[in-house]
């Protein structure tokens, strides 16, 4: 069994937290959260120094060639930092989906920018109205009318036009590069990749609940080409939202951790009746409860990194298998999310009025877990998902 | 979840697999898979089989027919054991005095009871409960006197779990009433057939009488039934508790319920999005304990044998939960039909007749070995360190 961190992989760990803990103490967190840009592009060099904006990138397109496995442990310290570099949306999803889904082409242009942090991207994939389907778009690829020889649908390897708009895009403030989802002629749903700076592109950026940055993104004739064809690119987006998810889980657990031993000591400290709170048994069983929690977690984010190992490495025997392990990492999720829900508003209950405050640490976290939880998909349609076919067992 | 297993693992459980559906009567595993209690001779054929193949107490040291297995080997054997249906061997029998007896028993009380344990020609009793010694065991009362060559005992015992069967029991016993609470414990082996024992048994809300009184009126038992030395109960009735890191998460117990009652449910599931939500998230936290189970395994080849790890404490505190949720969504699977009471109808489908029983039973499962509420003083108290 290979549950426990390889000696490389809990050092890439101890290096990260390392320099977040020396870059990212609370203070410096706050300011910037209320800067302009939201986060650090310093730290974004660093972390391309580190060779972490290229740690699943192959390393033919120089990244380290990594698995999701060392993905999972730079996910997990930066939940325990609440990094707000955008890391997710260019890394996993972005360089995900150009590795996935791009021509030989797209992938040595784009790769190697990402993991020398000279390229930001971002995936926009919800409308107004859509929730959490892939599918139920209204956002049109047009075939490019100035285009000469323009092939049917417009999307095999021409440019396209982009009509449509899609809303809490995760990193698309400052993404140069946009992949988005969009209705092709022949009705298939098709990624398309575009550049931020097109004329055609309005990008409306804010703070997203959490202090993550993101933008609505209007298309008016944006030119666009496809990234992949049409035909297979939902599947595609399932497959890198796997990857994601696992790493969502990791990043929710270095989070709830962190929330549990602020709740822990805060309990130890706080003084009331003349003793500190933390000798009410009532206070260390609710405290004893969220341990178990954490634990569960920690058990789902494992499941979930070593089933996206078994699909994209190992042998899965058939597309039965797929969704099996489709359905595994989905209910590690699930799991995480109440997980963190339990964990996250018990250390507000439990720390009193100081956890309500934006100067308190315990509040941002249960921002992100929150966040996190409303990230691909909610617990309605992941409980959907984990009980399609028959379940687990 | 087999991903997460070494092909050498995964072969080993097919291996068993194999043994358990071919070698163990399809009678007795029919019988279990729908749901029935195992007989006392189900478990005693099971026991015997298993044991004359080497298999019954793999957990004990190899002289007395133990395994030379990793603790996910051990798992393995657990969890496929259920999955097949098997009777497991009497856990009173293999994983409580059988490892005491070897690890702290002479060499003449090993010779003269681990044998017979291991094959259960002697059925075991756990004698530690009493009425006023529940979460506080340390503050029970039964006395055992020293005279001459023998211990009299006076006291009572209950929820002795199927006392009824038994022929022996191993019982903690106040040898020294001067001395601090734990320490003047002692363990004594007691034939139930000794005059003064008197076995009532006690009536539970399921209608089942599985667990007992045991009244002790002037027993004699002989010296050379001590387990050990004077006073030193303690420290064994730990060992016995600590011994057993992962199988109180019952994950047999959980698997077999949901594929049991996704069986019984038929077309429901495809029907009631409301169900299969609530199976979704039964299994979604059940795949969660199951990594958390082999996570402890993982952890317990490191510590020394008998040493308890807090974190089991997880395994226990969740694992009772989810087999009690099992246990209701059976319930709610059958709706009407699962009103009858057993004893009065005949030809109801399977599962009807014990679906209410076995929720009302399984109450117990977070009560017993460790209430919730000690298990969340554990880790309150070892882990984070209130």
């Amino acid at each position: 069994m290979e549950l426990e961190l390889t000696e490389e992989q809990s050092l890439l760990g101890e290096t990260i937290d390392g320099l977040l803990g020396k870059r990212y103490d609370a203070a410096t967190r706050l300011a910037l959260l209320s800067s302009q840009q939201g986060w650090s592009r310093d730290l974004w060099r660093q972390y391309a120094e580190l060779g972490l904006l290229g740690l699943t990138v192959a390393e033919e397109y120089g990244g380290a060639g990594m698995g999701i496995a060392e993905l999972a442990v730079v996910m997990e310290s930066f939940g325990k930092a609440l990094v707000l570099e955008p890391f997710l949306s260019t890394v996993v999803l972005g360089a995900g989906l150009i590795t996935a889904a791009g021509s030989a082409q797209q992938r040595q242009e784009l790769l190697p920018k990402i993991a020398a942090g000279e390229a930001l991207v971002a995936f926009g994939y919800t409308e107004r109205g859509s929730r959490w389907s892939l599918s139920d778009i209204a956002c049109q690829a047009e075939p490019d009318g100035d285009q000469e020889g323009g092939t049917e649908g417009g999307t095999e390897g021409g440019t396209v036009r982009l009509r449509g708009e899609k809303i809490a895009v995760l990193g698309g403030d400052s993404a140069g590069y946009l992949i988005v989802t969009a209705r092709t002629g022949d009705g298939h749903v098709g990624l398309f990749l575009a550049e931020a700076a097109d004329p055609g592109i309005t990008v409306r950026r804010y703070a997203m609940q959490d202090g993550l940055r993101g933008a609505d993104l209007v298309f008016d004739g944006a030119a666009a080409v496809p990234l992949g064809p049409a035909e297979t690119a939902l599947a595609t987006v399932e497959s890198v939202f796997d990857t994601a998810l696992a790493a969502l889980c990791a990043e929710a657990v270095g989070a709830m951790e962190r929330m549990l031993w602020l709740t822990v000591d805060y309990l130890k400290a706080r003084v009331q009746f003349g003793q500190p709170i933390a000798t009410f048994q009532v206070l260390q069983h609710r405290a004893a409860d969220m341990y178990v929690s954490l634990e569960q977690a920690r058990s789902s984010a494992l499941v979930a990194r070593l089933a996206v190992a078994e699909a994209a490495g190992g042998h899965p025997a058939g597309a039965g298998d797929t969704a099996r392990l489709r359905r595994t990492v989905r209910a590690a999720k699930l799991q995480v999310d109440g997980a963190a829900r339990h964990i996250g508003q018990e250390a507000i209950q439990l720390h009193g009025g100081i956890g309500m405050t934006m100067e308190y640490a315990v509040g941002h976290y249960f921002r992100r877990t929150s966040v996190i939880a409303k990230t691909i998909a909610d617990t309605d349609l992941l409980t959907e998902q984990v009980g399609a076919d028959g379940g687990l067992y | 979840m087999d991903f997460a297993l070494s092909a050498e693992d995964r072969a080993f459980a097919e291996r068993l697999r194999a043994f358990f559906t071919t070698e163990i009567p399809a009678g007795i595993r029919e019988r279990l898979a729908r749901g029935e209690d195992a007989t006392r001779e189900d478990i005693v054929t099971s026991q015997r089989i298993l044991n004359a193949n080497k298999l019954a107490v793999p957990n004990w040291p190899v002289e007395w027919g133990g395994q030379d297995w990793t603790p996910v080997q051990r798992h393995l054997w657990s969890e496929e054991m259920a999955l097949a249906h098997v009777p497991g061997p009497l856990v009173f029998n293999t994983a409580m005095i059988g490892p005491v007896i070897a690890t702290f028993g002479s060499q003449e009380i090993k010779e003269r009871f681990l044998p017979a344990t291991a094959n259960l020609d002697i059925w075991w009793a756990q004698g530690f409960s009493e009425p006023n010694a529940g979460s506080d065991l340390a503050s029970l009362r039964t006395t055992a006197v020293r005279d001459g060559d023998e211990y009299v005992v006076n006291g009572q015992k209950t929820w002795t779990t199927l006392a009824q069967y038994a022929d022996w029991i191993f019982c903690l016993v106040r040898t020294d009433p001067t001395a601090q609470k734990q320490r003047g414990i002692s363990m004594l082996l007691i034939d139930l057939r000794s005059p003064g024992v008197t076995v009532r048994p006690i009536e539970l809300i399921d209608g089942g009488r599985e667990v007992n009184e045991v009244f002790f009126d002037n027993v004699r038992v002989p010296a050379d039934q001590l387990v050990g030395e004077e006073n030193r109960g303690w420290t064994f009735a730990k060992f016995l508790l600590g011994n057993e890191r992962t199988s109180n998460a019952g994950l047999g117990i959980i698997k077999t319920r949901i594929s049991r009652l996704k069986r019984l449910s038929g077309p429901l599931l495809d029907e009631q999005p409301l169900l299969r939500a609530r199976l979704a998230r039964l299994e979604a936290e059940t795949m969660a304990l199951e990594m958390s189970v082999l996570r402890t395994l993982a952890r317990e080849s490191s510590l020394p044998k008998g040493q308890p790890d807090p974190g089991s404490s997880v395994l226990k505190l969740r694992g009772s939960q989810l087999q009690q949720d099992a246990s209701e969504l059976l319930v709610d699977v059958l709706g009407p039909e699962a009103l009858p009471y057993r004893d009065t109808a005949a030809d109801l489908p399977e599962g009807a007749a014990d679906a209410m029983p076995r929720y009302f039973n399984w109450r117990k499962a977070t009560i017993y070995a460790g209430s919730s509420e000690v298990q969340r003083s554990i880790i309150a108290k070892s882990i984070l360190s209130f």
